[in-house]
């Protein structure tokens, strides 16, 4: 086999490769759209749950899962901005800040169900939070801290060191320049981080089984309260056979959040792209 | 006639790491006149200029020794505000680097930042006007600044440095991105502010040196090599070196 044939056929199998990997997004979709979508009625959007989830909607689910990503995104948007503005701006590359990123790259790493079982033990038991959404909200936050934290990192760092230069030579202070400068050509690319998280914090459920989901069909007063939410109600519908109609309409409401989150990341983007 | 001091350089030396950059340098820098640093690429010139107003304190692992007087006062003491210093000597880099906002908020960056609120219209006009780019842009400051071709961008910048009102101004190696016109335009600027600050500027160039300074340090592998008036390093300087380099023998 000469090697242009070997070529040819390598690209083939590439091509394979990249079709499978879009083909499973599809399927995937597809499959929730096409089981889910007779679920989904403005009852089933706009009403608590009846027998368990049998029957009525999942709207405590929708508001539940709202606030729980929102209480999220809320505790660790200051954090990881704050945490990457330190790293690049206040410190010189050291032992410390190499590991401050290690540290943050390990979090992520850590499995859901680590997070769901810390925020059980710290949060709900030891600071006597309880099952709340006070309790998952943070277990949330402390999951998608490191995708805040490194994509702000990034985007901060990306800013031209003569930018930065051209405001000091003005005699700015760091912070002036920090607020006037670094920040306003970051801004897209630290909102493209939360809004990951944002999808992702919507999207777990390992995280908030333990600290803030219950089967209650009522909305919650405070953040002390438990609440329902979409991942955890997909989830007892499966696993005890209750629905699988509403499990799946369930899952199309949820992907259609994540994938609306992750559009508005890639519009951000081609946005920005289209400014330079 | 002795000329009056402005800045003063007394055996400065400085380490990048363990890289020696810059060896006992020993200058002058007169009020109200042009100084030009030439030398060969990675000599010490840009790095000496950045040590006038500090900006390498901006990068890690630097270690300066000796001292930079401004009228009479070492700026690396500990008691010295950077920001006051940066205000009073000011910078135009190589690239320019108008802030990606409109031309009007470039100039008033520096003001609002000391707490300029009121006459900041006029202080735009004034200083745009002193900037020779006034004619240009007079219809449009509105507009962002990233726009403007790369000569009105570095007028821009030297606008921008004027209007926090500096005593003296750093080049550092401003025209290198920027066609023969705007060149020309730029040291012709240059020619008009000397008379109401004082001027230090890089150049790859020694014509433009030649054309613009009253006074040329030459620069080689971090020493300062000879230092006098321009038209004497040009015409008759001390140090064979010098005239090696000034002559295109070598560099």
């Amino acid at each position: 086999m000469d090697r242009y044939t070997k070529q040819t056929i390598m690209k083939g199998v590439l091509w394979a490769s990249a079709l499978i990997t879009i083909s499973f997004l599809v399927i995937i979709i597809g499959f929730i759209v096409y089981k889910g979508a007779p679920a989904i009625s403005w009852e089933f959007l706009t009403e608590a749950p009846r027998r368990s989830g049998r029957l009525g909607g999942i709207f405590p689910a929708i508001v539940g899962t709202i606030y729980l990503a929102g209480l999220a995104v809320l505790v660790a948007t200051p954090i990881g901005v704050g945490g990457a503005l330190f790293l690049t701006e206040f410190s010189k590359e050291s032992k410390f800040t190499r590991f401050i990123r290690f540290g943050a790259d390990t979090l992520n790493g850590v499995p859901s169900i680590i997070f769901g079982l810390f925020g059980f033990a710290f949060l709900v038991y030891y600071m006597g939070f309880g099952i709340s959404i006070l309790s998952g909200g943070l277990t949330l936050a402390f999951m998608i801290l490191p995708t805040v934290f490194r994509t702000a990192e990034e985007a901060i760092r990306a800013v031209p060191r003569w930018d930065k230069e051209g405001s000091y030579a003005l005699g700015a202070t760091k912070l002036q320049t920090i607020w006037h400068v670094v920040l306003p050509q970051s801004i897209s690319g630290i909102v493209t981080g939360i809004i990951l998280g944002l999808g992702r914090a919507a999207g777990e459920t390992a995280p908030i089984i333990f600290t803030a989901a219950i089967l209650n069909p009522v909305l919650p007063e405070s953040i002390m309260q438990p609440t329902m939410a979409l991942p955890a109600h997909l989830y007892t519908l499966t696993s005890e056979g209750i629905s699988m109609q509403n499990a799946f309409g369930t899952a199309l409401v949820l992907i259609v959040i994540v994938l609306v989150f992750n559009m508005l990341v890639s519009l951000i983007r081609k946005k920005k792209a289209l400014r330079r | 006639m002795k000329q009056m001091v402005k800045m003063e350089v007394h055996d400065l030396n400085l380490w990048y790491g363990s890289f020696h950059a810059l060896k006992d340098i020993n200058m002058k820098v007169y009020k109200h006149k042009v100084t030009a640093f030439i030398g060969p690429s990675g000599c010490g010139k840009s790095t000496l200029i950045r040590c006038l107003n500090r900006m390498n304190d901006l990068i890690g692992n630097v270690h300066v020794e000796g001292r930079v007087l401004l009228d009479d006062k070492n700026i690396y003491d500990k008691d010295v505000d950077v920001v006051n210093l940066r205000k009073r000597v000011g910078m135009v880099f190589q690239k320019p680097n108008p802030f990606p906002m409109s031309i009007h908020d470039n100039i008033t960056y520096g003001p609002k930042l000391h707490g300029k609120k009121r006459g900041l219209d006029e202080l735009v006009e004034e200083k745009l006007k002193d900037a020779a780019l006034w004619s240009e842009v007079k219809d449009i400051l509105g507009q962002n600044a990233m726009d403007l071709s790369g000569g009105q961008q570095q007028r821009l910048c030297i606008a921008r440095c004027l209007a926090v009102e500096p005593d003296v101004i750093l080049f550092d190696e401003p025209c290198s991105a920027l066609d023969p016109i705007s060149t020309g335009k730029i040291e012709d600027l240059i020619n008009e502010l000397k008379r109401h600050y004082t001027i230090v500027i890089v150049t790859h160039n020694m014509q433009q040196a030649a054309r613009i300074s009253d006074y040329t340090g030459y620069f080689y592998l971090g020493e300062l090599k000879e230092f006098n008036k321009t038209k004497k390093i040009f015409t008759n300087p001390d140090n064979p070196e010098t005239e090696r380099y000034i002559t295109g023998k070598f560099g």
